[in-house]
C-alpha cells in the first residue's frame, strides 16, 4: 500500500487545480446567480481533455485511470460544484455505458465525439414515479420493424438540454420472477437530442448547483433505431445499476470538492478576520472545529481515491463507491455547514461563496443513490 | 519546421514569496515552475507548430529536478526533452549559461530557437541575446505575432513607444513575453505520454566545442560581491499634516525617494 | 587582455528618431561621478544617421567627449549593424566602463555586444560605486581597487546582489530609467566630437524593419499594471474618478477601485482589487478613499508600495501602506497630479 502519489497523478493535480483557479472559479458566482450553464468551461474543458480522461486514446480518450477522473472533479468542485457534476454526468453516467457496454460501431459513432467534448452526454433512469425503487419506471420501449418505439418521460436530468446522447433505460417486457411476481424487464437505449418525438419538459429551479441545467425529458412515439440499443434487450436493469457504481464515484468526488473547497476559503478566512484583537484562527474553539474539518476531509479522499482506484482495478466496486458516496456527502454536507457556522454573518452572504456550498452539498446526499441507498447497498454487500 | 525552445526552472515569486524567521528568503517553501516568459515561449512554439507544422525541442539547463518542467512542456505539447546538468555548470552568469547552451543548442537542428525574455529569479533578460550572438544567428526581442514567409520570418517586435515589424532570415532567435501569449494547459493525456517519452540528459561532456574556461561559476566574467535578502518590509508610517500642500509634498518626496516619478 | 589599457567611464547615448531618450542625460550623470572617484574622463558613445547636432546636448549633460558613429545604416535601431558599430568602437577607445539605459533597445543591444565583446554584464543596476573586490581583503586573494560595483535587486526584488567584473573589460551595466540623476546642464558646453567609422558589414544576422508604428502598447488589465490608482468608497461619486484618472494619467498607472465601489455601481467588476476581485501585486499602489477592509487588503498587500490617502484617521488601510497621508483625498490629489505634471513638463522640456 503505497500512500505517495505518483507524478503522473501530481502533474494532473495541478493541471486541474490552474485550470479551476483560473477558468472555472471566476464564473462560480454568476453561473449559481444566474442559474446559467457554463457553455464556454464546457468548451475550454473539451479542448484540454477533460471530457473523456478515463477512455482510450484509440476512442478520443485520454488513457488516464478513473482516479485521475475523480481528482478533476474534485478540484473543479472545489471551486464550483455545477462545473464538477457536468463533468461527472456526462463521463459517468454517458460514456461509461456506451465504453463497457457499447458495441464498436457505437463507439465509433458516439464515444469518439463524446470523448473529444465535440458532443456532450447526459443518463435518463428517474422518473416522478420512479427514483429509489426502478420498478416504477414508466418509460416503455416497443420494437416496431427495425426500430423501438419509446414513450414515457424522464426528470431531474443532469445536463439536460445541453446534452447531445443520452443513455435512456426503459422496460421493453414484464415478465414474472420465481416467485410469481411481475416485474418489469429493462433494456438500454442511446438516444440522440433531436430525434423527432423527444423533447425537452421544465427546466428544474433548484437549491443549489444552481448552473447545472436539470431537465424533463418527454419521449411521444419517438422513434429509436434499434441499432441504438445498448447491451442486450434486458439488460438495462445491470447497465443501469453498474453505470450508477461509475456515477457515485464522481458525485462521492464532487462532495469530496465542495468540502475541500469549503476548508480552504475556511482556513483563508479564520487567518485573516480578527475579533477581539485576535484573529479567529487564535481561538481555539476554531482550531478544534478546522482539525475536526480536515480530518473527516481527508478521510472522504481516501475512500474516494479507494472506490476510482478499485473501478480501475476490480470488476466489482459497488460497496468501495456506496461507501465513498455516502461518506463523502455526507462530510461535504457537514463541513459546509460548519465553515457557514466559522464565517458568522459574512457566511450568509452569497459574495463569500460558502453558502453556495452548503445548498450545492445538499444534492451530494441526494442524487445517484440517496444516503440511504447507499447504506443499503452498504449493508447488503456485508450480510451477503 | 524544428523550433527549440529555452526554458527554465524558476522558484515561484509571483504565487507568494516565503520569509524564514529571520527576514530572508526561504527558497526551499518556494514551488518550482516553469519560468514565465518561457511559457509563453513555448506557447508561440506550439502555435507556430499548430499553425505551419513543426518539430518543438525543449532544453533546459539547471539541476536534474528541472526534468519536471521538460515534462510539463512536452505534456503541453513539445515533442522532445533535453536537459543539460552538471555540476560544474553550477554558478553560471549569463555569459556562461549561454555558452552552455551553446554546446547544446548547436548539437540540434533549428530553424528557429525561442527563449523567454527574461526570468523570474533573475530578471536578466541577457541569456537570449547572448545565445544568439554566439549561435551566429539574428536575434529579435519582445516577440509578438510570429509568421513564417518561406526561410524568412516575419515579427512584430515591442519598443516603448513604437513596434517594429521586422523580417529576419532564418534560422533566428526570438525571445518572448509572458504578456503576449496565455499559455495552452497541459492535457491529462499528455501528461502520461510525456512521462512515458525519454528526456536526453547531457553533461559537461555531452557539450560541443565548449572551453572549460566558459562554463560555471569559473567561466562567468561577473562575480557576486555581496548577496543579501531583502528584509520583509515592516511597519509603514503615517503623518498627519496641516496642509494639502504639505501632505502632496511628503508623497511627492516619497515617489522620488524610490524612482517612481 | 592588459585591463590596464582600459579607461574612461562611457555611456551609450540612446537616441530614437535623432532625440536623445532622457536615459542618456541620466547615465550621463552617473558617469560623472563614477569618473570623479577613477580620476579619468567621461565619453559617450553617439550611433545614429546624421546625429551630430545631438553631441552638444551630451556636453551640456556632462560628456568630455562624443564618440561619434555617424552612418545610414543606423538610422532605426536594429541589433546587429549597432553592435558592429558598438563592437569596433570598444576595441578602439577601451572604455573601462560602459554604462547603458534598461530600456528595449539597451536590453537587446547590451548582452548581444556583451557576448561579442567577451565581458561581463549586470542588468538593471540601481546602484554603481566605485569600490574593492573582494569587499573585504581575503587572504591569498588579490583585492583588486577602483572596481565597479554594481548593485541590482533580483528575486521579484526580494534579494539585493553586488556584482563585480574583475577580470574583464569592459565592466557593462545597464540602468532602468528614471534611477540615475541627471546633472543641472552647463550651458554652452562644446562638444568635444571623436568621429569614428566602424565599418559595418551586412551579414546573416542582419535584419529588416518592414514598417514602425508609434504606439503605446496598451495594459488595461489591473493585475498587470505598475502603478496602480485605486479608488475607494470615499471617492464619493463616479464622476470624481476623474481626478483618479488623471493622476493615472499623469505617472503612467491605471484606475483600479474597491468593492464598495463595484456594488454602488460605480465601476465594473474587472476593476476590483480585492478577495472576490482580483489580487494585485504592482509596483506602486494608491489606495485613495479606501478604508481597507480585510476583503481588499487580501488582493492588494503584496504591493512594493502602498500609499494611502484617507480623512479616517482609524481606517485600517493606514496598517499596511507604508506612506499614509491622512487627509482630504479631494484637495490632495488634484495637488499631486499638478505637481507630477509639472515635473513631467520639466522633463521634456530637458
Amino acid at each position: 500500500m503505497d500512500f505517495q502519489f505518483d507524478q503522473q497523478h501530481e502533474m494532473a493535480r495541478t493541471l486541474f487545480k490552474e485550470f479551476a483557479e483560473k477558468e472555472v472559479k471566476p464564473l462560480a458566482i454568476e453561473v449559481d446567480e444566474e442559474e446559467r450553464f457554463p457553455e464556454e468551461t464546457v468548451e475550454k474543458m473539451a479542448k484540454y481533455g477533460f471530457m473523456g480522461i478515463p477512455f482510450a486514446k484509440e476512442y478520443g480518450g485520454q488513457g488516464c485511470d478513473v482516479l485521475t477522473y475523480a481528482m478533476c472533479v474534485e478540484e473543479l468542485s472545489k471551486v464550483c460544484a455545477t462545473t464538477g457534476v457536468i463533468v461527472s454526468a456526462h463521463t459517468s453516467l454517458c460514456l461509461d455505458p456506451i465504453a463497457t457496454f457499447g458495441t464498436e460501431e457505437q463507439k465509433q459513432k458516439y464515444l469518439v465525439p463524446l470523448c473529444k467534448g465535440e458532443k456532450l452526454g447526459a443518463f435518463g433512469l428517474t422518473e416522478p414515479g420512479a427514483g429509489t425503487d426502478a420498478q416504477g419506471v414508466q418509460t416503455k420501449a416497443v420494437l416496431d420493424g427495425d426500430s423501438y418505439v419509446l414513450n414515457g418521460s424522464k426528470c431531474f436530468i443532469t445536463n439536460g438540454k445541453y446534452a447531445d446522447v443520452y443513455i435512456i433505460i426503459a422496460y421493453t417486457d414484464i415478465k414474472e420472477d420465481a416467485k410469481g411476481r411481475k416485474k418489469k424487464v429493462f433494456t438500454a437505449f442511446i438516444v440522440e437530442k433531436g430525434t423527432p418525438g423527444f423533447t425537452f419538459g421544465t427546466k428544474e429551479k433548484k437549491m443549489g448547483i444552481r448552473g447545472s441545467a436539470t431537465y424533463e425529458l418527454v419521449f411521444q412515439d419517438c422513434r429509436i433505431p434499434k441499432e441504438n440499443m445498448l447491451g442486450a434487450e434486458g439488460e438495462g436493469f445491470h447497465i443501469a445499476m453498474h453505470t450508477l457504481d461509475g456515477g457515485r464515484i464522481g458525485i462521492a468526488s464532487q462532495a469530496l470538492g465542495i468540502a475541500e473547497g469549503a476548508l480552504d476559503r475556511a482556513v483563508a478566512y479564520v487567518k485573516d478576520r480578527k475579533q477581539f484583537g485576535k484573529s479567529l484562527g487564535d481561538f481555539q474553539n476554531t482550531q478544534f472545529v478546522l482539525a475536526d474539518l480536515k480530518a473527516r476531509c481527508d478521510a472522504a479522499q481516501l475512500l474516494v481515491y479507494r472506490a476510482a482506484e478499485a473501478k480501475s482495478k476490480k470488476a466489482d466496486y459497488g460497496m468501495e463507491s456506496a461507501m465513498a458516496k455516502l461518506f463523502a456527502a455526507e462530510t461535504a454536507m457537514y463541513v459546509t455547514t460548519k465553515v457557514v457556522q466559522l464565517f458568522g454573518g459574512y457566511g450568509y452572504i452569497r459574495e463569500y461563496e460558502v453558502e453556495r456550498m452548503m445548498r450545492d452539498a445538499k444534492i451530494t446526499e441526494i442524487y445517484e443513490g440517496t444516503s440511504e441507498v447507499q447504506r443499503m447497498v452498504i449493508a447488503k454487500q456485508l450480510m451477503k | 519546421m524544428k523550433i527549440v525552445v529555452c526554458i527554465k526552472q524558476v522558484p515561484d515569486t509571483k504565487g507568494g514569496v516565503s520569509f524564514k524567521p529571520d527576514g530572508t528568503l526561504d527558497r526551499a517553501a518556494m514551488l518550482a515552475i516553469m519560468n514565465p516568459d518561457d511559457k509563453a515561449g513555448l506557447e508561440a512554439a506550439l502555435r507556430l507548430k499548430d499553425q505551419y507544422g513543426a518539430h518543438v525541442t525543449v532544453v533546459t539547463m539547471g539541476l536534474p529536478k528541472a526534468d519536471a518542467v521538460l515534462r510539463e512542456a512536452m505534456a503541453m505539447g513539445a515533442d522532445d526533452a533535453y536537459l543539460v546538468t552538471d555540476r560544474v555548470l553550477g554558478g553560471a552568469d549569463t555569459w556562461a549559461t549561454s555558452s552552455t547552451l551553446v554546446g547544446a543548442v548547436s548539437k540540434l537542428d533549428y530553424d528557429l530557437v525561442i527563449t523567454g525574455r527574461q526570468a523570474i529569479d533573475g530578471d536578466t533578460a541577457q541569456v537570449g541575446p547572448q545565445l544568439s550572438e554566439k549561435l551566429g544567428i539574428p536575434v529579435i526581442s519582445y516577440a509578438q505575432e510570429i509568421k513564417i514567409d518561406g526561410e524568412y520570418v516575419e515579427v512584430r517586435r515591442q519598443f516603448e513607444d513604437r513596434y517594429h515589424i521586422v523580417r529576419a532570415k532564418m534560422p533566428c532567435l526570438l525571445t518572448a513575453l509572458s504578456e503576449l501569449a496565455e499559455p495552452r494547459y497541459m492535457t491529462p493525456g499528455g501528461i502520461v505520454d510525456a512521462l512515458a517519452k525519454e528526456v536526453t540528459v547531457w553533461n559537461r561532456k555531452d557539450l560541443k566545442d565548449v572551453e572549460d574556461s566558459n562554463i560555471g561559476l569559473v567561466g562567468s566574467p561577473t562575480k557576486i560581491a555581496k548577496a543579501s535578502d531583502k528584509v520583509k518590509k515592516g511597519a509603514g508610517e503615517k503623518v498627519v499634516l496641516d496642509t494639502p500642500e504639505e501632505s502632496v509634498e511628503y508623497i511627492f518626496g516619497k515617489l522620488a525617494e524610490k524612482h517612481v516619478i | 587582455m592588459s585591463l590596464e589599457e582600459y579607461k574612461g567611464v562611457y555611456i551609450y547615448a540612446q537616441q530614437v528618431d535623432n532625440e536623445l531618450s532622457n536615459i542618456a542625460l541620466e547615465l550621463l550623470g552617473k558617469a560623472k561621478d563614477l569618473a570623479k572617484d577613477l580620476n579619468t574622463e567621461v565619453g559617450a558613445f553617439l550611433l545614429g544617421s546624421d546625429v551630430e547636432p545631438l553631441a552638444a546636448k551630451l556636453a551640456e549633460y556632462g560628456a568630455d567627449k562624443v564618440v561619434l558613429i555617424d552612418d545610414p545604416e543606423l538610422k532605426d535601431y536594429r541589433t546587429e549593424p549597432y553592435t558592429q558599430a558598438l563592437t569596433a568602437a570598444i576595441h578602439e577607445f577601451k572604455p573601462d566602463i560602459l554604462l547603458i539605459g534598461a530600456t528595449a533597445i539597451g536590453r537587446d543591444l547590451g548582452p548581444r555586444l556583451a557576448a561579442r565583446v567577451h565581458t561581463g554584464l549586470t542588468a538593471d543596476c540601481t546602484q554603481l560605486d566605485i569600490g574593492n573586490f573582494p569587499l573585504v581583503a581575503v587572504p591569498g586573494q588579490e583585492q583588486l581597487h577602483n572596481q565597479l560595483l554594481m548593485t541590482r535587486p533580483a528575486f521579484g526584488g526580494n534579494t539585493i546582489a553586488t556584482i563585480a567584473c574583475p577580470a574583464f573589460r569592459p565592466q557593462m551595466a545597464t540602468v532602468r530609467p528614471g534611477v540615475m540623476q541627471k546633472i543641472e546642464p552647463i550651458s554652452g558646453a562644446t562638444p568635444n566630437i571623436v568621429r569614428f567609422n566602424p565599418a559595418i558589414e551586412k551579414n546573416n544576422c542582419y535584419t529588416e524593419i518592414l514598417k514602425i508604428v508609434k504606439e503605446k502598447s496598451q495594459v488595461a488589465d489591473i493585475s498587470e499594471a505598475k502603478i496602480l490608482v485605486s479608488g475607494g468608497r470615499g471617492v464619493g461619486s463616479p464622476e470624481n474618478f476623474k481626478i483618479l484618472y488623471e493622476l493615472a494619467d499623469a505617472i503612467g498607472g491605471t484606475v483600479s477601485c474597491s468593492r464598495a465601489v463595484v456594488d454602488a455601481g460605480w465601476k465594473p467588476k474587472d476593476m476590483q482589487v480585492g478577495q472576490t476581485g482580483k489580487t494585485v501585486r504592482p509596483h506602486v499602489y494608491f489606495a485613495i478613499g479606501i478604508s481597507g477592509a480585510i476583503q481588499h487588503v487580501a488582493g492588494m498587500e503584496e504591493s512594493d508600495i502602498i500609499i494611502a490617502i484617507n480623512k479616517d484617521e482609524n481606517a485600517p488601510i493606514f496598517d499596511v501602506a507604508d506612506y499614509g497621508v491622512v487627509g482630504d483625498l479631494n484637495k490632495v490629489v488634484p495637488l499631486l497630479t499638478k505637481k507630477i505634471l509639472e515635473l513631467n513638463a520639466s522633463k521634456e522640456a530637458n
